[in-house]
């Protein structure tokens, strides 16, 4: 029989795939990994600064991951180093001020391996509540801005002499990036978020024929992997974080397997048109 | 909502003595041109001569740092850029592409596609598509929103002669048809399009500017291009008063040298009317020649 607990564990990360799927697939197409990697290293510093402040845990590394995302815009328009040189710097900053904050804080016990790489015993009914609303919230902001998103993906010079605004997309989606690492911080853990927006869009890639059936796709496959990692998790007493990036990786290394037949037929049928 | 039919003067499209500066220094100054509705524009100059940067500045995606740019309200721009590489992460069939940035209706999508040849490949992917095809795919893109004005930064590239013919003839058919204004910027600095009602030569500044004159009318031209070609493309003779030094700095007709060049300096004589002059193929002015390096041609005006 299954506990409360995993269930609560299993309904927060199927949540959390669901919006990380369409926002993977944009980390992929506009090539920002890395980028969310460095936002997801300075939740720990979000982590620090909410103990020490007494600040809401989800509050405080939305904030922090906001803050770090417009600092890096703000020093790439500057220009002076490379974004790669940048994203270095404020990836490893932050999470080492955050562990160095962590660590003088000698009043409070924290379980650091639970914040690195996610712990599904963590997850409160609160938690489940804030997934989804937040989830459902980034869900809608996505339909709304997917034309401007998409077309500023291709070229942000036609977005905008065409009359939308990419600018303003990418802010937002930089807030929408801060969002989901802020919710799927105790699920996947600080490490291994990007993980979960990445692989499944990548999975998706080789079934998709469309940018929004990629997206589908992308959210269909990350539950999956939410359920077998959990699972697993559960089975074997591994960390819930590396179970679910597991499970994506042979999700991902099963769908190498038949592709190679699928993207041959589909070329044939453009001769055929 | 423009009307393509009235004799409408007012520009699409105008920029007064506009300059775009970047980390301290003009990528271009003092540019002056317009657009009307079914006028065609074409601006040519060398690499780096801000081109790119004027017909962005004329549409708006850059914010000029000096003079004016007007547009009239409510302008609706079809824009090819010039580089535009789609991440093959991304799916995108031609089809897709079409409503990248607001809705179309199928018969729209089809009619556009249509147009441009490219009908057959609505369903395959972008990233499979061959330059001039890709080119092609693009043009029916912008073209399908119906815009009231077409800019295209260098849509022949990567084509080759038959398919730059081809697609000039197809721009022209566009220009009848929706009565746009179209913006075209040229690589080449001696041959354009044949339509074109104004050329434009920038060099950081407006070099010179001028109609061009019909390939049709040159025996030589006729032999060189063929008869198709020669109804598409046309001759542009330049006529500058001043030389691009190697350094960056200009020499101008009066044998002064200045480190800059921008109307505001007096050496300049842009007189619209002086430029449009004929020349004889044989003239020796070194510009009908279209392996001609521009620098050579530009020496010799000096």
């Amino acid at each position: 029989m299954l506990d409360d607990f995993f269930i609560r564990a299993l309904v927060a990360g199927i949540g959390i795939a669901m919006v990380a799927g369409p926002l993977g697939c944009f980390v992929i197409w506009r090539r920002m990994a890395y980028f969310g990697d460095t936002m997801a290293h300075s939740a720990l510093l979000g982590v620090a600064l909410s103990l020490l402040l007494e600040l809401n845990l989800m509050v405080s590394v939305f904030l922090v991951a906001s803050v770090v995302s417009m600092l890096l815009l703000f020093l790439q328009k500057r220009g002076a180093l490379s974004t790669d040189a940048l994203l270095g710097i404020l990836s490893h900053s932050a999470l080492s001020i955050g562990l160095v904050i962590v660590a003088f804080m000698t009043w409070v016990r924290i379980d650091l391996v639970g914040f690195l790489f996610g712990d599904i015993l963590a997850v409160s009914e609160a938690d489940i509540d804030i997934i989804w609303g937040g989830g459902i919230l980034v869900i809608f902001a996505l339909v709304y801005l997917w034309r401007p998103l998409l077309a500023s993906t291709v070229n942000p010079e036609l977005a905008e002499a065409e009359g939308l605004k990419p600018e303003r997309a990418r802010l937002f989606f930089m807030l929408l990036m801060a969002l989901v690492i802020a919710i799927a911080m105790k699920i996947v853990g600080i490490l291994l978020i990007t993980s979960l927006l990445i692989i499944p869009a990548a999975t998706a890639r080789r079934f998709a024929t469309s940018p929004e059936v990629m997206a589908v796709l992308a959210s269909l496959i990350g539950a999956l992997a939410v359920a077998g990692g959990l699972f697993g998790s559960l089975h074997w007493d591994t960390p819930s974080g590396p179970s679910i990036v597991v499970a994506a990786l042979a999700l991902f290394v099963l769908s190498l397997l038949p592709v190679g037949r699928l993207e041959r037929a589909s070329h044939t049928s453009y001769g055929g048109n | 909502m423009l009307n393509f039919r009235s004799p409408d003067v007012t520009p699409l499209v105008s920029l007064t003595n506009a300059g775009v500066r970047r980390n301290g220094r003009w990528l271009v100054r003092g540019v002056e041109f317009s657009i009307r509705r079914g006028e065609i524009v074409t601006l040519i100059g060398p690499n780096g001569s801000g081109k790119s940067t004027t017909a962005k500045t004329a549409i708006g995606v850059l914010k000029p740092d000096e003079g004016k740019v007007e547009r009239v309200a409510g302008l609706k721009v079809g824009y090819v850029p010039q580089k535009l590489s789609i991440d093959w992460t991304l799916p995108l069939t031609v089809e897709r592409l079409m409503t990248l940035t607001g809705p179309l209706k199928g018969r729209e999508i089809e009619e556009a596609l249509a147009s441009t040849g490219m009908l057959h490949m609505a369903k395959a992917e972008v990233q499979h598509l061959s330059g001039g095809e890709f080119q092609r795919a693009l043009l029916a893109r912008a073209i399908a929103r119906k815009p009231d004005l077409l800019v295209l930064d260098e849509p022949v590239q990567g084509v080759d002669f038959s398919g730059e013919i081809a697609l000039y003839e197809l721009i022209k058919q566009i220009r009848n048809r929706t009565g746009c204004g179209i913006l075209l910027i040229s690589h080449d600095l001696h041959i354009v399009m044949a339509e074109t009602d104004t050329v434009v030569c920038l060099n950081g500044h407006v070099c010179c500017r001028g109609t061009p004159q019909a390939v049709s009318q040159s025996p030589e031209y006729l032999k060189l291009f063929g008869r198709r070609a020669a109804g598409a493309l046309a001759v542009y003779s330049h006529h500058h008063d001043h030389t691009h030094l190697p350094d960056g700095r200009v020499l101008h007709a009066d044998g002064s040298i200045t480190e800059s060049c921008f109307p505001g300096d007096g050496h300049h004589h842009h007189d619209e009317a002086e430029n449009v002059h004929d020349h004889e193929p044989d003239c020796g002015c070194g510009h009908h020649t279209r392996l001609h390096g521009f620098d050579a041609a530009e020496k010799r005006d000096a």
